[in-house]
């Protein structure tokens, strides 16, 4: 553990303004009962109403809408306690210098209402959504309050990283490929050596190990990235990162369904609970490679891949349609319509059915080469 | 009339005759000699269901209902709290069990005014010999058909005559007369007569373990002092003794929430009829002995007493002469020729003499309408202008009979009434004013109760009450089960289906008071469905429902409430504990600054809003007619919590089940230690 010098001074920094963020917080919760007025903590809606859609940086951001959590409101007080929790939680976690996962968040939090037999907290959910509510009230982030998400997303590539001061060379990283952590923040993690000339990411897994084992990086002299899904915080932190501080565009290959439509969207945009954190997180300039409701036909894909849409689906879709950096937007208006009228959806793995490496041999070059994307 | 039915009778039966090959040739000779004059007496014997006697089991409650009836009656009208005992003896104890009905005999004791020795053959000898028939006035018999043809029913199954002991009075002998009616000739036969000095009979003390332990109390069951004069009848029938629906037992407790200026003692026979579907009395019962203090229906050994629970009589009420409106054309007729033999007067005299409501000038412009002067006489009153007079009645402009003729329960009474009767938590009562159906005053009051040990998942009950005495029959053909069906319930928190009683924990009685009450039949189970009778009905109903409604609002804010508090101390302690740890203030000071906040808050928020978190009034619950119980309130569902409060640190331990919601600082205050209270 060779943190330089600057990072950990810079953490201690940072700890120290949470730690003042958390007290002032308490404070004022004690000030008001021992005044005689009611206790509460200002809240920033975490809601589509107080998300605004900022054109210039093509990202979504928070208004300044604040919900006031009230401890003399029955829907709240349950909440308002947890909030008191957590924060204490987090002052204990500063002052030890450790960090905790969600689930161990939860744990901490975790006994029974002293003299009833209800837990403070029923389930990690209740836990999750009330540290969302402590970054969102402190304006801290969430490694700012020693907290990581578990791991979810995997890299490799020509680039080679420091993680807490150890070396991790993404090119040697076999099959399994280097795990992102929750925590990608310049004082964790450094970029040192990057060859490559820009990221693919792809949605799922299964798809990556595809372009893994097909040495695809290597090949096209890139990063291989995968979110299992909606990415979390730590992948969308890292792409970001990659496309900000070493200028490589990112390529997203996700399904073509609204469920992969909105994980670009997340991805360029942001999303609405976490849009205080667009402006770290959101990468204005990632680019939708495939899979398109197009390549049904352009690829000449068998009926066998197609999968109906239901109704869920189809309104999912309209409301993609309706987001506003989509409905300004004519190529997205056009690949939304197609993959209406066409009436179903395809994952990107519908295009094994051609070849078992086609995806890596020819869809995915030809694309690049052809500079056939939607941003 | 009765040379009517006569005639239909004998030509039904020549119709039913044999045929013969014959040609039919009656005479009008032949058919004059078998018609005849029927008696009363042998009508109604061969018709006794139009007098409440259909069955075995109906017999005897029909009996115990009329001789309660009467005695009650006599008890009012002479100004004396009633005491009535009613006692049912098994005559066959022995029969076998599958027997469907047996041999009982029917005591009903009263400590009314007596009857004079010359009365007591008209009054249980003969049908229709009364006093109440002929004027209007509030009372509990009308036709003076009741108690004489219970005696009737028990000679015809039994053979056996009613005995009689009457003692007109604290130093006149008591008459001991047992008598037979003779349906021919609709007189009484006496078999004995007898001066005796046991009064109430001594016999009865001691006839059962229940008996005897009362008869040990001051006062407890047939204490001498306590009857200066009184009534005993005895009769004996085949009847059918069944407690459940219908039952003398439900009688006499209807009759004792009706008529809460009267004590009554209940002795029932040794055993029930076979098949006895073994239902409980519907209405809650005290357990032997508890809550003896209070007003509560009691039962020793069998023997159930419902005590008196207001000791002020109803205030008399007055006989009042038919109103213009409210009299037939025949009865008009029938009226005129009566006062024309008694008075031999004017017209002018008649009008203001035999009707309430006709001022002398009214009178005048009566008589000019029909173009007779106000001296003409009554005899020159042809018919046609006495169509024509009673044409003017309907039109004419006349104030509405007096009212004061009527003497309803009272607010008061009626829940005192249901309070020893019906366990619940809440009760209300209304009464209305008096209002008027073809020229009779009638006044309806109703009263409900709700909660506290009523079945909660069952539709409601209705009890009916005519002049205090319970309808237990033909429900559903009363004009008094259409108001309640049509009343909307939903309105005041309860479930109805459509077009049916509301379901839940409510009893509900209606009690319709007039001069004359208007039966469907002569057994007086059904009140006839007058719209001016069913509207006031069901406008008392909504009065109490509105009452429920308020009631049941304010115990859901109050269990709300309690809820709200119990959710904000809950947290308080891990807030407090929370706060101390991030900023080290105190938490036992943090933590009684917010327990004396979240106390103050919730008894405002909960004034302030509703669960849709709309701004509504507090309404008053310090109504009128309302009595609330406290105790017979069902906790609010228990949910996770527990009692003990959260406590940091070396907080005091606070005793919470007292402070728990719905304290009484809450609910008035008006409740005097734990019994329930009257305002």
């Amino acid at each position: 553990m060779a943190k330089s010098k600057s990072a950990n001074a810079a953490t201690k920094a940072r700890d120290a303004a949470t730690e003042r963020k958390i007290v002032e917080m308490a404070d004022g919760v004690a000030k008001r009962a021992l005044g005689g007025r009611e206790p509460m903590v200002a809240i920033p809606t975490r809601a589509r109403s107080n998300t605004t859609w900022n054109k210039k940086k093509g990202i979504l951001q928070m208004g300044d809408a604040a919900q006031e959590r009230q401890l003399f409101n029955l829907n709240q007080a349950k909440s308002f306690m947890q909030t008191m929790l957590h924060g204490s939680s987090v002052k204990d976690l500063i002052a030890a210098d450790k960090t905790l996962s969600l689930r161990g968040m939860f744990y901490k939090g975790l006994h029974t209402v002293a003299g009833t037999k209800e837990k403070t907290f029923a389930d990690q959910d209740e836990s999750d959504g009330i540290l969302e509510d402590l970054e969102v009230s402190l304006g801290a982030l969430r490694e700012e309050l020693h907290i990581f998400a578990k791991k979810a997303g995997t890299v490799v590539g020509n680039i080679t990283l420091v993680d807490s001061g150890d070396e991790i060379d993404c090119r040697r990283m076999g099959s399994g490929g280097y795990a992102i952590p929750s925590i990608v923040e310049p004082d964790v993690i450094q970029f040192k050596k990057c060859e490559a000339k820009f990221v693919l990411h792809v949605e799922k897994n299964t798809v990556w190990s595809r372009f893994n084992e097909d040495r695809f990086w290597e090949k096209h002299n890139c990063i291989l990235t995968e979110g299992g899904g909606q990415p979390p915080r730590g992948v969308r932190r890292l792409l970001r990162r990659l496309n900000e501080e070493l200028g490589l565009p990112i390529y997203c290959l996700l399904d073509c369904d609204p469920w992969g439509h909105y994980i670009y969207s997340v991805i360029k945009q942001g999303s609405i609970s976490l849009a205080f954190e667009s402006e770290r997180l959101a990468i204005p300039e990632a680019k939708f490679l495939g899979i398109r409701s197009k390549d049904y036909k352009a690829c000449g894909l068998s009926d066998d891949v197609q999968i109906a849409l239901n109704d869920n689906d189809i309104k999912r879709a309209k409301e993609i349609a309706a987001y506003p950096w989509f409905e300004a937007h004519k190529g997205w208006q056009k690949e939304i319509e197609g993959l209406l009228s066409s009436g179903f959806k395809m994952e990107v793995e519908s295009l094994i059915t051609k070849d078992i490496s086609y995806v890596t041999e020819e869809y995915v070059p030809q694309r690049l080469k052809a500079k056939d994307w939607l941003d | 009339m009765q040379g009517t039915e006569a005639a239909v009778m004998d030509s039904s039966k020549s119709q039913n005759a044999p045929r013969t090959p014959r040609k039919r040739g009656a005479t009008a000779e032949e058919m004059a000699g078998r018609q005849r004059d029927i008696s009363v007496s042998e009508f109604f014997a061969k018709n006794r269901h139009l007098l409440g006697f259909d069955n075995p089991r109906k017999a005897l409650l029909t009996t115990v209902k009329e001789a309660v009836d009467n005695s009650l009656d006599a008890c009012e009208e002479a100004g004396i709290l009633p005491e009535i005992s009613v006692i049912i003896e098994d005559l066959q104890p022995d029969r076998p069990a599958t027997a469907k009905s047996s041999r009982y005999r029917v005591t009903v004791v009263d400590n009314g005014p007596g009857i004079v020795r010359k009365q007591v053959e008209n009054i249980f000898g003969r049908l229709l010999y009364g006093s109440k028939f002929h004027r209007l006035k509030m009372s509990r018999g009308q036709q003076g058909i009741g108690i004489s043809a219970a005696g009737m029913y028990g000679l015809i199954t039994t053979g056996k005559p009613m005995v009689i002991h009457t003692k007109p009075g604290a130093k006149q002998a008591a008459h001991h007369i047992e008598l037979a009616m003779n349906t021919k000739t609709n007189r009484a036969e006496v078999t004995l007569d007898e001066e005796t000095g046991d009064f109430p009979p001594l016999r009865f003390r001691t006839l059962t373990p229940g008996t005897r332990a009362l008869s040990g109390e001051a006062g407890g069951f047939l204490d001498v002092q306590a009857y200066r004069s009184g009534t005993c009848v005895s009769i004996e029938l085949e009847g059918r003794y069944q407690r459940g629906r219908g039952s003398v037992d439900e009688f006499l407790e209807l009759t004792a929430i009706a008529n809460p200026h009267g004590r009554f003692v209940f002795v029932p026979p040794s055993r029930v009829s076979a098949d006895d579907e073994g239902d409980t009395p519907i209405l809650a019962q005290a357990e032997a002995g508890a809550a003896a203090a209070a007003a509560v229906t009691t039962e020793t050994q069998g023997v159930t007493v419902f005590p008196r629970g207001v000791q002020e009589l109803p205030p008399e009420t007055k006989e009042i002469q038919p109103h213009p409106k409210g009299i037939e054309l025949g009865t008009l007729l029938q009226m005129l020729k009566d006062y024309e033999a008694a008075e031999k007067g004017t017209l002018f005299n008649f009008l203001q003499e035999r009707f309430c409501r006709v001022s002398p000038s009214t009178a005048g412009a009566l008589c000019e309408k029909i173009g007779l002067t106000s001296r003409r006489k009554v005899a020159d009153v042809e018919p046609p202008m006495a169509e024509k007079l009673f044409e003017a009645f309907q039109n004419a402009k006349l104030a509405p009979p007096p009212t004061d003729c009527l003497a309803p329960i009272g607010v008061r009474q009626l829940l005192a009434g249901m309070l020893k009767g019906v366990r619940a938590e809440f009760y209300a009562a209304s009464t209305r004013d008096a209002e008027v159906y073809r020229g009779r005053p009638f006044q309806i009051e109703a009263a409900i109760a709700f909660g506290g040990e009523l079945p909660a998942d069952e539709t409601a009950r209705v009890i009916r009450f005519a002049n205090r005495v319970p309808l237990l029959f033909q429900q559903s053909a009363c004009s008094s089960f259409k108001a309640v069906v049509e009343t909307g319930w939903k309105n005041y928190n309860l479930q109805q289906p459509r077009g049916s009683l509301p379901v839940g924990p409510l009893v509900i009685m209606i009690h319709v008071a007039s001069v004359w009450v208007p039966f469907t039949s002569e057994s007086k189970e059904a009140i006839a469905d007058y719209d001016e009778i069913r509207k006031e009905m069901r406008l008392a109903l909504m009065e109490c429902g509105r009452k429920l409604g308020t009631y049941l609002r304010k115990r859901q804010r109050m269990r709300r409430e309690g809820e709200r508090r119990d959710v904000f101390e809950r947290y308080i302690g891990e807030i407090s504990k929370a706060v101390n740890a991030i900023t080290g203030t105190d938490a036992r000071k943090l933590y009684d600054a917010l327990l004396e906040q979240a106390r103050k808050r919730t008894a405002q928020a909960d004034q302030v809003l509703d669960e849709d978190g709309k701004v509504v009034k507090d309404e008053p619950m310090d109504e009128d007619g309302v009595i609330v119980v406290q105790s017979a309130i069902a906790p609010a569902p228990e949910s996770d919590r527990i009692s003990a409060p959260p406590v940091p640190e070396r907080q005091p331990k606070r005793g919470k089940p007292a402070d728990k919601p719905a304290a009484p600082a809450k609910t008035r205050g008006k409740r005097g230690g734990d019994g329930p209270s009257l305002f």
